[in-house]
């Protein structure tokens, strides 16, 4: 147990560290991934079996090819090689460390973190879908509302103006109404230009 | 109370009230100014005449009756200060003398100034005059007085004057006003030693006033410095006033100055009334001098001061008189020297002696200012004697009065008023207790009288003409249109009635008949013919008519027999002794020597007083204002460089705090992301350490 | 048995790691990615308790975290939706361009 539990932790927490560290973009949404199945086989080993598997269905399935789906799209901006970091990372890793410090020491200065685990419990995917439906209808029915905004949303966002192209500037002024539009665009633009 | 005496007060006022009216009226109504100050100075008169009748007859046992209506004025504190007239013979007699004279002369004025074009100013001071001089007479208390003494002085001040273009007008009123301000000063000092030491300024109180046996024998037994007498100090005092507005040497120097006023000025203040109020000072304040006449024991010392003093006045001044040339001046210094003898009267003789020649000379000296005045007019407007001549075919009626005049004031015997006043002083001088010398030297100022007034009339009247337009060499045919002419019937008529008086008031006083004096004292007088014919009456009588033959014989013979041809001509007497005459003609020398002593003196101390006002408060007023000035920079310092600076500090910090708080604000999400670490960090923290408190 | 604060070691690493990432890395979509780290780091702990809990029979860590699950994958396309939309807008996925909120 201990050695499974070992592979899996340094598996996770390389993949996690090489995804926020990678200078290539689609390196680190593939660590991603990665670290997103290591995170899964641990809620497998937790007992959390359902949960894992939602993990692998939703994480890795959807959240990391999105994310390469984003990157893909975003690609074209940055021509000249960057530095990947920002100027004050030192500040960002202090502060990362510092929260770390801080949570380390919550956690092992109470006397909860030191439990023995009880018995493994069975599947309880009968048991989610019951609580499902009776205890956590609301939330259920919350969520999928969200689910719905936020395809949606993420859909018009993400939409180029469907139907109409990209306003094409010599077309545009040869029009005469747009030419007074242009005109007034100008005189409003000048005195403040 | 006599009903008149309640009503006296109308005898000032009418003519202040003329002379107000004639101050606000603007354009110059000749005949409506003259009238109306004629008016009510005739109105005075007649009053004056009844208050005269009033006191007739009334004698009380220990003198006059002094009839008096005092009022109270001013409240201070406990004390109240009154005022207040009074009638009794000395005020009625001056009243009459007053209110006649004033208005022989206004309707003399109305003709001699008819060219003038400040007509209505000339009669509304003469009446303003009037008015000051009328109050003076009638005041029972001594600082009222005082207040028409001074307005008096300022009426005097005016007229002189009066032709205020001339630089020499103007200078001989700034003297007059000075020299008599120097008089004054000392009146006050007197006045204010009387009142602290006798506590009342009144003269009669019904016992209680201060010439009033109780305050007088009160203050004969009060002495001073040197074992002096207060009354003595006090009437001293007094007399000096008197000194100034009298004409008395050493403050003399004004009165010739004072003829550049018009000449019916010089008639009415500085000869007949101005003049006499210092004399009329004295007679007033005669129980302060003497205090046997209200019979209270007490030394007299100030009445030798007073004869002294006028004494040397009459000679000094009788001999000035023998060398001038101009015409008023002539007769200017002759009532300075009849001043004298006036004083000297009061002195050897008491006050009947005194106000008895200040009565008659009145009259003669008007008379012979108005006859001056008629010539000057008659000769257009000439002044120096030497450019006159032979005027008596000319003028007849002006040549009568001023003979009449003349003789009078020479004391030609019986006939003439001056006779019998000036007689009395001889005699009462005569029979002084102290010295002898009052009488020889009145005698030889009665000579020198005598002798001037001849030289004047021979060399004005008589001869023949030395005017320019009748001079020897000029042509045959005199210009009528130049030569001199008779006054008109306005300004003779006064003349007349003038000489009328001069002649007949020397019978109410003489010693057959001594109505005056007997008057002035609340005796019934006695005729009684017998009494001329005493033993010193008589020597008296007849020394004065042969002096009197005597000058005016040498004046005759030195002028008269050979008259003056030509107006350039030496004066015979200079011909005779020039350092002498030389000396008379420029008046002794008195005004050089004040000019170098007390003129240079003040010069100085103005100067004094003006480097010490310019230097030191000045200085001390500049050093204030630049204290406070830099009181006011340093305020200022402090208000903009500490509490302005330290505000605009205080904002600019502000300011950079917001800047260096608005840089948190950079727009970058990673930075916000990184507070919240930060703060997640702390709040856990606390979080931890309040579960480990609890 | 491996005791509860291994766990939560991990996920602390894995928070931390997360926080890293989000704050010293300048494109969004790292910054994106180190959020889910983060999210993923919250689930770890949610299991983890739910496990060593004296009572699994209620399973609400779990409830917790599918919930959780399901928000993050909404919240990962509006994000994602958002990227491009600036990316469109400012050609450029550079957070440190992006400061026009600056104060």
């Amino acid at each position: 147990m201990q050695i499974a539990f070992a592979i899996l932790v340094a598996l996770t927490l390389a993949s996690a560290i090489a995804a926020v560290s990678l200078r290539n973009l689609v390196h680190c949404a593939l660590c991603l991934a990665l670290a997103f199945a290591g995170l899964a086989a641990l809620y497998l080993q937790l007992g959390a079996q359902f949960v894992g598997f939602a993990q692998i269905l939703v994480y890795v399935g959807a959240v990391a090819i999105l994310v390469v789906f984003a990157i893909l799209l975003t690609r074209g901006g940055e021509s000249a090689p960057q530095p990947v970091i920002s100027r004050s990372w030192v500040a960002g890793i202090a502060v990362a460390v510092l929260v770390f410090g801080v949570l380390t020491k919550a956690m092992l200065s109470s006397s909860l973190a030191h439990r023995e685990p009880p018995p493994k419990p069975g599947p309880a995917v009968r048991e989610i879908g019951n609580q499902l439906m009776t205890r956590y209808v609301l939330p259920l029915e919350a969520v999928g509302l969200l689910l719905t905004a936020a395809t949606i949303g993420a859909s018009i966002i993400a939409m180029q103006d469907a139907g109409r192209k990209q306003p094409d500037p010599q077309s545009v002024a040869s029009k005469p109404a747009n030419a007074r539009l242009r005109r007034d665009a100008e005189e409003f633009e000048t005195p403040t230009g | 109370m006599n009903w008149i005496v309640q009503y006296l007060w109308l005898i000032p006022v009418l003519p202040l009230a003329a002379a107000g009216a004639l101050a606000v009226t603007t354009r110059p109504h000749r005949r409506f100014g003259a009238g109306l100050t004629i008016l009510a100075m005739s109105a005075s008169f007649l009053l004056s005449c009844v208050a005269f009748a009033s006191t007739l007859g009334k004698t009380t046992a220990t003198g006059p009756l002094h009839e008096a209506l005092n009022f109270p004025w001013l409240q201070i504190g406990e004390s109240t200060l009154r005022l207040g007239w009074v009638l009794d013979p000395l005020s009625a007699v001056m009243l009459v003398m007053v209110t006649f004279v004033s208005l022989l002369i206004f309707i003399y004025s109305a003709g001699y100034m008819a060219q003038d074009e400040n007509f209505t100013r000339f009669f509304c001071f003469l009446s303003f005059f009037a008015a000051a001089m009328l109050g003076l007479v009638i005041a029972n208390n001594l600082l009222l007085f005082f207040v028409c003494w001074e307005l008096v002085g300022l009426a005097s001040y005016l007229l002189i004057g009066f032709w205020y273009q001339k630089p020499s007008a103007a200078a001989a009123a700034k003297k007059a006003f000075i020299t008599t301000r120097i008089g004054d000063v000392v009146f006050f000092l007197g006045i204010l030693w009387l009142y602290s030491q006798g506590g009342t300024l009144l003269f009669y109180d019904r016992g209680a006033g201060c010439l009033e046996e109780t305050v007088i024998s009160d203050l004969v037994g009060r002495t001073t410095i040197g074992g002096m007498a207060v009354t003595t100090g006090i009437g001293l005092l007094i007399f000096c006033g008197a000194m100034g507005k009298s004409g008395q040497v050493p403050l003399h120097v004004w009165l010739p100055d004072a003829m550049e006023g018009p000449t019916p000025v010089s008639a009415l203040i500085h000869a007949a009334t101005m003049v006499a109020a210092g004399v009329f000072l004295i007679a007033r304040v005669f129980p302060l001098l003497d205090p046997s006449v209200i019979e209270v024991t007490g030394s007299a010392a100030a009445l030798t001061v007073v004869t002294w003093v006028g004494v040397i006045t009459a000679v000094f001044a009788a001999c000035i008189a023998v060398a001038q040339t101009d015409i008023k001046r002539i007769l200017a210094y002759s009532t300075v020297s009849q001043l004298g003898f006036m004083m000297m009267g009061l002195g050897v003789g008491g006050v009947a002696v005194g106000m008895f020649h200040l009565i008659t000379h009145a009259f003669f000296k008007a008379l012979l200012f108005l006859g001056a005045g008629s010539v000057i007019h008659g000769c257009h407007e000439e002044q120096d004697i030497r450019n006159m001549g032979g005027l008596k075919k000319f003028m007849p009626v002006t040549f009568a009065t001023y003979a009449a005049a003349m003789m009078a004031l020479s004391g030609v015997p019986v006939f003439f008023s001056g006779f019998w006043s000036k007689d009395e002083i001889l005699h009462a001088a005569h029979g002084w207790s102290i010295s002898r010398w009052p009488f020889y030297l009145g005698v030889f100022g009665a000579l020198l009288t005598a002798f001037y007034m001849t030289r004047q009339i021979c060399l004005v009247f008589f001869g023949s003409n030395r005017g320019k337009a009748n001079s020897a060499e000029s042509h045959e045919h005199a210009d009528p249109a130049h030569s001199p002419h008779e006054s008109p019937a306005v300004m003779t008529v006064p003349l007349v009635i003038l000489a009328a008086f001069a002649v007949l008031l020397g019978f109410i006083g003489t010693p057959a008949w001594p109505w005056f004096q007997k008057y002035l004292s609340g005796r019934e007088p006695e005729f009684d013919t017998d009494a001329l014919f005493h033993s010193e009456v008589l020597s008296t009588l007849l020394l004065s008519s042969v002096i009197v033959a005597v000058g005016i014989g040498l004046g005759w013979w030195l002028y008269g027999r050979k008259p003056m041809r030509k107006a350039g001509e030496a004066d015979v007497l200079e011909q005779m002794r020039p350092d002498i005459f030389g000396l008379l003609k420029n008046k002794f020398y008195v005004d050089e020597l004040y000019e170098t002593t007390v003129i240079r003196l003040n010069a100085w101390f103005a100067q004094f007083c003006a480097a010490l006002d310019h230097w030191v408060w000045n200085g001390a007023v500049l050093l204030a204002g630049y204290l406070v000035l830099g009181l006011a920079w340093v305020n200022r310092f402090f208000d903009e460089y500490v509490v302005n600076a330290g505000f605009d500090e205080g904002c600019r910090e502000i300011r950079r705090g917001g800047k260096l708080l608005s840089r948190l604000q950079n727009g970058r999400v990673q930075s916000y992301l990184r507070v919240i670490g930060v703060a997640l960090a702390a709040l856990v923290l606390f979080l931890m350490w309040g579960c480990r408190a609890s | 048995m491996i005791p509860l604060y291994y766990y939560l070691m991990v996920s602390a690493v894995l928070f931390s790691v997360g926080l890293a990432g989000a704050l010293t890395r300048r494109n969004a979509i790292l910054v994106l990615i180190g959020v889910e780290l983060m999210l993923n780091a919250a689930n770890l702990n949610f299991i983890a308790f739910w496990r060593y809990s004296p009572n699994p029979e209620a399973i609400t860590g779990m409830m917790f975290v599918i919930f959780s699950i399901a928000i993050a994958a909404a919240e990962a396309a509006v994000g994602l939706a958002l990227i491009i939309a600036i990316y469109r807008h400012c050609k450029t996925t550079n957070l440190e361009r992006m400061d026009s909120l600056k104060g």
